[in-house]
């Protein structure tokens, strides 16, 4: 990957709105080539997705709740843990699913709009799978900093206004 | 009753009265009286400390470490230093006699002029340069001589320039790369016809290096660094841009043993020592900052390219500084002069910048627009400044 590229994705993972100009000039390359970029990047599957964060906890209709289970699994000769992960995380609940180190194998992320919703989720589609084993369900009670941003950050600009 | 009495005799001393107030001071005041600004005249970094040097600093109050520390400064901290100075930009120092801790870069500037001047030694200042030089060459007794770079020569200065300016009774040369405010960098070679000269004429150099780290398309590289030089250099760095650590007034100077000693002795008596919990923020800064400043780096980059590269689509003639945060467009082509133009930009597009006459010889017909601000400040502030200026330019 070239180092123009790579400024782009840093660019681009702060601030995803950014537009081809201004990533032009932010680099100094022509508008052109920020564009065949993004479309190499974005065909080679490097950049997946534009998204937006958003604290879902101000907005009072679409109240959420987030779950973090453990998961333990028999894995399975020839495929491992990759056929029962894909099992897992075809459910659109799922919003991340991880293969660990250490105490148990996978670590589902959950969404959901109530606990129960949750609950149902793990009782009748998680452990109704073959080959986990056991789970250990963990209720996000409050999100303070998510993907590197700090939700409740008041960090104004104390500068004063012309100095040397 | 008891009678006032007023003081017949002037009252200030005259070595104060001759320096002129700065003229950065104007406009802060007209600035700050105006609501919804957009400022590019802030020459400090928009990032706040690393939460780590903070931290660190919090924890040594809490141990209790608010004692004076050596005059000096914490050893420990004048180690790193001396380290991180070696690894970063190979100038080798003794911690013990040849580094000091001072508060801010200023310090440093102010007690080398006071430790090497007598009443009337010249200093040459390259301009435009920062706009405490001059003042505390004069108020250590020295004479300044300024000389004036230009946007032609991408802001940097020759050494027949400085040939031009060298009389008998010159003492030092005072050169700060890279610079606030034209953000212009003088590689290796460009620094050694320099070094000749001040060998030939026995002479002394300030260089302060305090954006040294802020250098964005060659490595910096320090004067004291070329041969022969260490023993004739003063060499003056700080915390305040790198790490963004400004208001923690925290600098240090390097210089050969017999001139720190004299510098050491004017700061015991001014100031005893720099703050200790503003030293151990810095020890961690030292030890564990690197990252971040890579990080404040790599976006001051992208923001620069994008700030000289919207001034030249408006067509402000601007020269890509290789360094500090800092662009120093030419608005000649306006017609205007820098007071006017900072004024009126200010009243009618509310966006601030300094004027570039304020940094001395060769900085009128320009604005100093600082990048250490937001990207979504830079674009407003871009639109704006596009809309003033073609409103002369198209005329």
């Amino acid at each position: 990957m070239t180092e123009k590229e790579l400024e782009i994705l840093r660019i681009l993972e702060e601030n995803a709105r950014i537009d081809s100009s201004t990533l032009a000039k932010m680099t100094r390359i022509s508008e052109e080539e920020v564009k065949e970029i993004l479309q190499k990047l974005e065909k080679m599957k490097v950049i997946l997705n534009y998204t937006t964060v958003i604290d879902w906890s101000k907005v009072p209709q679409a109240e959420r709740v987030t779950a973090m289970i453990d998961v333990k699994v028999t894995p399975k000769r020839g495929v491992g843990f990759d056929e029962v992960a894909e099992r897992i995380y075809r459910f659109p609940e799922v919003q991340a699913l991880y293969l660990m180190s250490g105490a148990y194998d996978l670590q589902v992320v959950i969404e959901g709009k109530t606990m129960q919703e949750i609950a149902r989720f793990v009782s009748e589609k998680l452990s109704s799978i073959d080959s986990v084993l056991s789970t250990t369900t963990h209720f996000q009670l409050k999100k303070y900093k998510h993907d590197g941003i700090i939700f409740e950050e008041v960090e104004e600009d104390r500068r004063i206004v012309v100095t040397p | 009753m008891s009678q006032v009495s007023v003081p017949t005799k002037n009252r200030l001393s005259s070595r104060v009265q001759e320096i002129k107030p700065s003229g950065i001071r104007r406009f802060f005041d007209l600035a700050s009286t105006m609501d919804n600004i957009i400022s590019l005249g802030v020459g400090e970094p928009d990032f706040i400390t690393p939460w780590n040097i903070r931290e660190a600093s919090i924890s040594s109050m809490e141990r209790g470490f608010t004692a004076y520390s050596a005059n000096a400064g914490v050893l420990e901290l004048r180690q790193e230093i001396t380290k991180y100075m070696y690894q970063r930009f190979d100038v080798d120092y003794n911690p013990e006699t040849e580094v000091l801790v001072t508060v801010g870069a200023s310090e440093a500037i102010d007690i080398g002029c006071r430790a090497i001047l007598d009443p009337g030694d010249e200093v040459i200042i390259v301009e435009p340069g920062f706009v405490s030089y001059s003042p505390l060459v004069s108020m250590a007794g020295g004479v300044p001589v300024s000389v004036g770079t230009k946007i032609e020569d991408d802001f940097k200065v020759s050494a027949d320039q400085i040939r031009d300016a060298i009389t008998e009774k010159t003492k030092a040369i005072m050169i700060s790369f890279p610079n606030n405010p034209t953000g212009a960098v003088m590689l290796k070679e460009d620094l050694q016809e320099i070094a000749t000269l001040v060998e030939e004429h026995d002479l002394m150099v300030f260089s302060d290096e305090i954006y040294a780290e802020l250098s964005y398309d060659h490595k910096h590289f320090s004067f004291a660094a070329l041969e022969g030089m260490k023993e004739r250099t003063i060499l003056i760095s700080g915390f305040s841009k790198a790490f963004a650590m400004t208001g923690w007034r925290l600098g240090f100077v390097m210089a050969p043993a017999d001139v720190l000693a004299a510098m050491l002795k004017l700061h015991q008596y001014s100031l005893m020592c720099a703050p200790t919990m503003a030293q151990y923020g810095a020890l961690e800064a030292l030890k564990s900052g690197m990252d971040d400043v890579e990080r404040m780096t790599q976006s001051y980059k992208q923001r620069r390219g994008f700030l000289v590269e919207s001034f030249t689509e408006m067509g402000l003639a601007c020269h890509m500084p290789g360094g500090a945060f800092y662009a120093f467009p030419s608005i000649k082509a306006t017609g205007l002069t820098s007071e006017e133009f900072a004024e009126r930009l200010l009243y009618e597009e509310r966006v601030a910048v300094v004027p570039g006459n304020i940094f001395g010889a060769g900085g009128e017909g320009h604005i100093r627009c600082s990048y250490a601000t937001s990207m979504e400040n830079l674009q407003e502030a871009t639109k704006r400044m596009q809309r003033f200026v073609s409103s002369y330019l198209g005329g």
